[in-house]
């Protein structure tokens, strides 16, 4: 052991004592994520309000873990929750075994749900470890109407968005 | 022995156990934080101000734990060795003096249980001594390989260590010409020994944290290779009372060492400002804690074969030379003889 090399060390250890430290006091500051991070789900809405999820089961079937449950209803012009002919009654994911791997994502043709940057998903019972549509549906958009709409009739006839650049 | 005395005694004993236990807690909580900052981490800082309510937090959850005495264990000694492990730490500071003598209430009071002691060099060393019996026990008691080991090789690496902590106590011992600790505070009114003795005090540095079993030398424990060596078994209370005694001897080797090499409570202004003394003391304690703790964020743990290797081949014939030195020194430049 050489002593210069001792000290040499000692002398790193001392200078990292100034440095500012490289940790977060979680609760309060919160590290930002990544944009592309993958967290709790959430099923998108468009801008006047109409859920983007036709009830499809896509992502059901994509899924690795079995996860997700789908139950879809016919939408009508009196009661529209979603363009197209069906809605998700029913939307629930479970997440003890949700496995964040996003194919679901992949898999939605409408792009109605995505894989957000939250994270903080405890929870201290299975039952609380369903997400059922209510807590994954975001908020409606301002200028946008809450579901079930009444629409004119036959407006809302493609259940797929128009796209621009499909990939 | 009047009843003033007594009361003094046991006023200045109150005050010892309360620097060990009260330094032990607080001590825990300065290595966390200095650790963390080492570390560019932040460290604990969530109970109370500063976290300094963490010891509290700490010595509440150990005491509600359960005090578990394995099946195999000799149950005597199992409960013994703790209690030997920690009152050698506890008792140590009792030649250590903390301030010059004061005349309060019109008595004169020493600052120090028994500071006047004339071989008060040789109590340190003899108490210092004990705790290595109740590793060695806590080792054998359990009736576990792991915890066996740890108390054989901190039987080895003690001893070892041990000659060369007594070796670099002659520097001081001989410059003094006294074992009292007393007259060796005396003799460092003009120079500090660390500065007559450099290789003295490297020594008694080195041996000293060998002999607390830290980091580097904390091979007795070694979380990685026998999980945590002597106190494997042990839980609650019993466990709280092994770190007590580590942390405490730290604190009391850290005493020695600034008495013996560092002036002790000398200081200027100390002679006229008699509370400036405990003051200095503290101050060269916290020194001397703070080199521990940064020694062991810095460097590895030795391995077994080179500890041995580095106290019998290096440690203690550098300490023979330095006797040696110092000796000779005395008798030619000193006119000593």
């Amino acid at each position: 052991m050489n002593p210069l090399e001792v000290l040499r060390g000692l002398w790193t250890t001392f200078k990292s004592m100034f440095e500012p430290p490289v940790t977060y006091q979680y609760p309060e500051v919160k590290r930002p994520v990544r944009p592309r991070f993958k967290g709790r789900h959430e099923l998108k809405r468009y801008e006047n309000g109409l859920e983007k999820c036709i009830g499809c089961a896509l992502c059901a079937a994509a899924c690795p873990a079995d996860a997700i449950f789908v139950e879809a209803s016919e939408n009508t012009d009196e009661a529209r929750y979603s363009p197209g002919e069906r809605y998700a009654s029913t939307y629930e994911i479970n997440m003890l075994r949700c496995i964040f791997c996003g194919y679901c994502q992949d898999a939605c043709p409408t792009g109605a749900i995505v894989l957000e940057h939250h994270y903080e998903l405890s929870f201290t019972s299975r039952r609380e470890a369903i997400y059922t549509k209510d807590l994954l549906l975001v908020p409606v958009p301002p200028g946008g109407k809450p579901t079930p709409q009444k629409v004119p009739a036959g407006s809302y006839e493609r259940a797929i968005p128009d796209m621009k650049d499909p990939a | 022995m009047t009843p003033a005395l007594l009361l003094e005694w046991a006023i200045e004993s109150i005050i010892i156990i309360l620097i060990i236990l009260g330094g032990f807690a607080y001590l825990t909580l300065l290595e966390r934080r200095t650790l963390a900052r080492i570390q560019v981490r932040i460290g604990p800082n969530r109970a109370g101000p500063w976290g300094l309510l963490q010891p509290v937090a700490d010595g509440i959850k150990l005491i509600f734990k359960e005090e578990l005495i394995p099946e195999r264990a000799d149950r005597l000694l199992f409960i013994l060795a703790p209690v030997i492990t920690v009152v050698p730490a506890l008792i140590l500071l009792a030649v250590i003096p903390w301030g010059p003598t004061v005349t309060l209430f019109g008595r004169e009071i020493t600052m120090g249980l028994a500071s006047n002691v004339n071989v008060g060099v040789l109590y340190i060393m003899a108490v210092a001594s004990i705790a290595v019996y109740g590793i060695v026990i806590a080792g054998w008691a359990s009736g576990n390989k792991y915890a066996l080991m740890g108390g054989i090789r901190s039987t080895a690496q003690m001893i070892s260590y041990e000659l060369t902590l007594g070796l670099a106590f002659i520097g001081p011992i001989l410059l003094a010409q006294s074992m009292s600790i007393d007259a060796i505070i005396e003799g460092q009114r003009s120079l500090w020994y660390i500065v007559l003795q450099p290789v003295g005090f490297l020594l008694f540095l080195l041996a000293s944290i060998a002999e607390v079993n830290r980091a580097p030398f904390d091979m007795p424990e070694a979380e990685q290779e026998l999980t945590a060596g002597y106190h494997v078994e042990y839980s609650g209370m019993k466990f709280a009372l092994f770190f007590m005694a580590e942390y405490g001897k730290m604190i009391a080797v850290s005493f020695v060492a600034a008495t013996l090499f560092l002036g002790g409570y000398l200081g200027p202004f100390v002679d006229r400002l008699w509370w400036l003394g405990p003051i200095y003391l503290l101050i060269k304690v916290v020194v001397l804690l703070f080199v521990m703790i940064w020694l062991r964020a810095t460097l590895p743990r030795f391995r077994y074969d080179r500890l041995m290797a580095f106290g019998w081949k290096i440690m203690l014939p550098l300490a023979l030379v330095n006797v040696m030195v110092t000796g000779a020194a005395m008798v030619l430049v000193g006119g000593w003889a």
